[in-house]
């Protein structure tokens, strides 16, 4: 009995013992050299792995940052939206290249109050799905189908839909710009836009291209193409894509002076200076300036003055 | 008559409902504007041919086909191209189509025979059958519009043995194809001949539900009394049970034949044509007339005079609607097709093209979405699935988009005819979970096969 114990011990500690010798030799010829800057510069990055940089994800971020470094001194065009690269520069002895911080905007204003319903959708919660199946419950065939599959994707949880206006709306504070929701979206109606200085920014509030007098049968507020905000912009930043206009935020100057000529209120000017109440003739073609309250948590009063994100023209 | 067939594996049994059984075809009016939208058949839309003030004549060409999977489109009506412009289809979608201010006087197209005598001499041999079949813009006209000539074309080192009509009419509510065989029986049965000609077998089966005994008594009779004429061609009652009319499961019940995952029908040696397209594969082969008109059936429970129209294409839907009495108050919902696989449509004025086989108005009660719950994997979904798939389970991983699990599950296999989300006591919409799957995963076959 102790014989059969004591040959098992003996067997299985001679095996052991030769093949730890053998995994030894193994490791040391088959070893991959990995810098370990990459297990630096991978934990100044959110591991979210969301793509929002272009690359597969967070490590192999790091390891285009640790290699982009070694060649060539600098990690410039590489940018994680979420991280501050600097940190990522100090860890590889560099200083970070410019990085513009971005946002997420939607760009369709055709609430249930703008884009009234006219058919009721039962079917899968998948935007991608009904996408194939209809236009719309409001009948736009290029507006906001409101299932929420950019809010799915979002790693940060930075969009939710407005349970009123049935759209999704993006957490400024919350939202790094990593445009997976713009890739998510069947429709392409959100687009990633620098911040713009002072956090105010231009753009407009449609994406559908199709005629005027289209657009105007299922939604109050859509572009019509009507070309007015282009004769206006003295920067020449606005452009036609199809019957929509497009505002290229290179050019933009954040002035605002196209929104106030929108005769539709397609255009939304964020974050400027609520226009005086003495001069009401405005009101009708300013958009944006009624701030809606957010839900839950956060209080009404103090927020909607400094973050009219997610105002709606009702 | 031959005994009852079926094929085996799940399948439903929803209500009938063939209220509209008994009542004959009647030629619809055409409005003094109707809009012909571009693409009617699976596959690209046809190119315009005609401009803004264009005299067009009935039966004209006026959109060639684009691609392989493409069908000609032809003028339903003489009158002026009054523009081509966008028109909304029935999913709210615009779509392109030519406006023609019409003329009241049909005037025909040149070289298109205007009789109603029956003709039995089939001249053409199965090249220009097919040649005949393709410019004349046929497509299968059961609801999937797939282009009838590309049917009719048997791959290099295939055999065709069968030509197989889809009769079953298995979808509750439809009329027309049932109408179509009492009416025009002798039409259709040269039609059928052609088509036998064309891919060069001597066997044609029609495949009918047995609850449609009137037609079958009708065609047995006929096919005996002209013995000469209708050789080889034989009448296949079928059991009623939802989809007989699948063409996998029209195939399986009539031949007893599978077609292997992926692979189409004529792996079995059958080509399988809808009633309605045989219809008018005799019009287009023995007197040149295009596709420009088909049934429509309207009905609903609650419609006061349901019916079967024989109307031009281009005719606007709420038109029709109106001739069967109007939309009656407890309607909920308005579809395109029938019950099992037709689509709710996003507005009423859509123009009936070659794919529109019925209009059924629901009423409240039938059409109201019972408050969807949580699978309770009770499996009647499974059971039901007419192509052994596993319903519960796509269902599940196309939510999760995870496409690796539902191409390993076969989503790619589905017939798409709605079986499981009929039977589910959950009310949960797996079909459209699944149409969701399908089309993802296919997607991704495709581009993997392109690499
Ligand atoms: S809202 Fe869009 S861009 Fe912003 S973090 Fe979420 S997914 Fe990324
Ligand atoms: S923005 Fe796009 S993805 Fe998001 S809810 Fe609207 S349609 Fe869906
Ligand atoms: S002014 Fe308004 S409606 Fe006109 S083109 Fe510009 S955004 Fe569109
Ligand atoms: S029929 Fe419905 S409840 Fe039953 S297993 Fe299938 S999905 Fe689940």
């Amino acid at each position: 009995m102790s014989n059969t114990l004591l040959i098992s011990l003996a067997v299985l500690g001679i095996l052991g013992g030769v093949l730890a010798v053998v995994l030894y030799f193994v490791a040391q010829k088959f070893k991959v050299e990995e810098n370990p800057l990459i297990d630096e510069a991978e934990a100044c990055l959110p591991g979210a792995n969301c793509g929002g940089c272009g690359f597969a994800g967070c490590r192999a971020l790091a390891e285009a940052c640790v290699k982009q470094a070694a060649e060539k001194g600098n990690i410039d065009g590489l940018a994680c939206p979420g991280t501050d690269m600097n940190k990522v520069a100090a860890v590889l002895g560099l200083t970070a290249g410019t990085f513009e911080p971005k946002i997420a905007v939607v760009r369709c204003n055709g609430s249930c109050q703008n884009s009234p319903s006219k058919v009721h959708y039962e079917g899968a919660d998948i935007c991608a799905f009904a996408n194939t199946l209809y236009a719309g419950e409001g009948g736009c065939s290029k507006g906001c189908l409101g299932l929420g599959d950019c809010v799915k994707k979002c790693n940060f949880d930075a969009l939710h839909i407005d349970k009123e206006t049935g759209l999704p709306v993006v957490d400024p504070d919350k939202c790094v710009g990593c445009g997976v929701c713009a890739r998510t979206c069947p429709r392409g109606i959100i687009e990633v836009r620098p911040r713009g200085k002072k956090d105010r920014r231009v753009y407009v509030c449609c994406s559908n291209t199709d005629k005027g007098a289209l657009v105007i049968k299922n939604c109050s507020v859509g572009c019509i193409g009507c070309q007015k905000c282009l004769k206006e912009c003295p920067f020449e930043a606005i452009e036609m894509r199809g019957n929509l206009a497009y505002i290229d935020p290179a050019k933009c100057k954040a002035c605002g002076k196209c929104a106030k000529v929108c005769p539709r209120g397609s255009i939304h000017a964020i974050n400027f200076p609520a226009p005086k109440p003495e001069v009401p003739a405005l009101q009708g073609a300013e958009p944006a300036v009624k701030p809606q309250p957010k839900p839950e948590a956060q209080p009404v009063e103090t927020k909607t003055e400094v973050k009219p994100e997610n105002t709606v023209t009702a | 008559m031959n005994p009852i067939k079926t094929f085996h594996k799940g399948g439903v049994h929803p209500e009938e409902n063939k209220l509209s059984a008994n009542l004959p075809i009647q030629d619809f009016p055409m409005p003094k504007q109707i809009i012909v939208p571009l693409g009617q058949c699976l596959g690209a839309p046809a190119d315009c041919i005609v401009n803004k003030g264009d005299r067009v004549l009935t039966g004209q060409l006026i959109g060639t086909a684009k691609g392989f999977i493409s069908a000609n489109v032809h003028s339903p009506a003489t009158g002026t191209v009054a523009k081509v412009d966008v028109v909304m289809d029935h999913t709210g979608y615009y779509k392109p189509a030519v406006f023609i201010d019409r003329e009241e006087q049909d005037e025909w197209a040149e070289g298109i025979l205007v009789t109603d005598k029956l003709l039995t001499d089939i001249k053409l041999d199965s090249k220009q059958i097919i040649d005949k079949v393709k410019e004349c813009g046929i497509v299968g006209m059961g609801g999937a519009t797939f282009p009838t000539h590309v049917k009719l074309m048997v791959p290099e080192g295939k055999k065709a043995e069968y030509v197989i009509i889809n009769a079953a009419e298995c979808e509750p509510y439809l009329t027309c194809d049932f109408r179509l065989l009492l009416e025009k029986t002798q039409e259709f049965l040269v039609g059928v001949k052609i088509l036998m000609k064309a891919v060069n077998t001597d066997k044609g089966i029609i495949g009918i539900e047995a609850n449609k005994m009137e037609a079958i008594e009708l065609l047995d009779k006929t096919i005996n009394e002209h013995k000469d004429l209708y050789a080889g061609i034989e009448v296949q009652p079928l059991k009623t049970k939802y989809p007989q009319g699948g063409e996998k499961q029209i195939i399986k019940a009539i031949t007893g034949r599978e077609v292997p995952s992926g692979k189409l029908p004529i792996e079995t040696g059958c080509v399988v044509v809808n009633v309605a397209s045989t219809y008018a594969v005799y019009e287009a082969v023995q007197k040149n007339k295009p596709l420009i008109e088909r049934i429509v059936t309207v009905t609903g429970k609650s419609v006061k005079n349901p019916g079967n129209f024989r109307v031009r294409f281009g005719t606007p839907a709420d038109l029709l609607i109106e001739a069967a009495g109007g939309l009656p108050e407890d309607i909920t919902d308005v579809i395109n097709g029938g019950p099992m696989m037709g689509k709710s449509v996003s507005v009423t004025n859509f123009p009936c093209i070659k794919g529109t086989s019925g209009i059924l108005l629901m009423t409240l009660r039938e059409a109201q979405d019972r408050r969807q719950t949580n699978c309770i994997r009770c499996g009647r979904c499974a059971m039901a699935c007419p192509m052994g798939l596993q319903p519960f389970l796509l269902h599940k991983v196309a939510k999760q988009n995870d496409f690796d699990e539902t191409e390993k599950n076969h989503v790619m296999d589905c017939i798409e005819c709605g079986s499981c989300e009929f039977t589910c006591p959950a009310n949960i919409p797996l079909l459209d979970y699944i149409r969701y799957g399908k089309a993802k995963t296919g997607a991704i076959i495709k581009a993997r096969n392109q690499k």
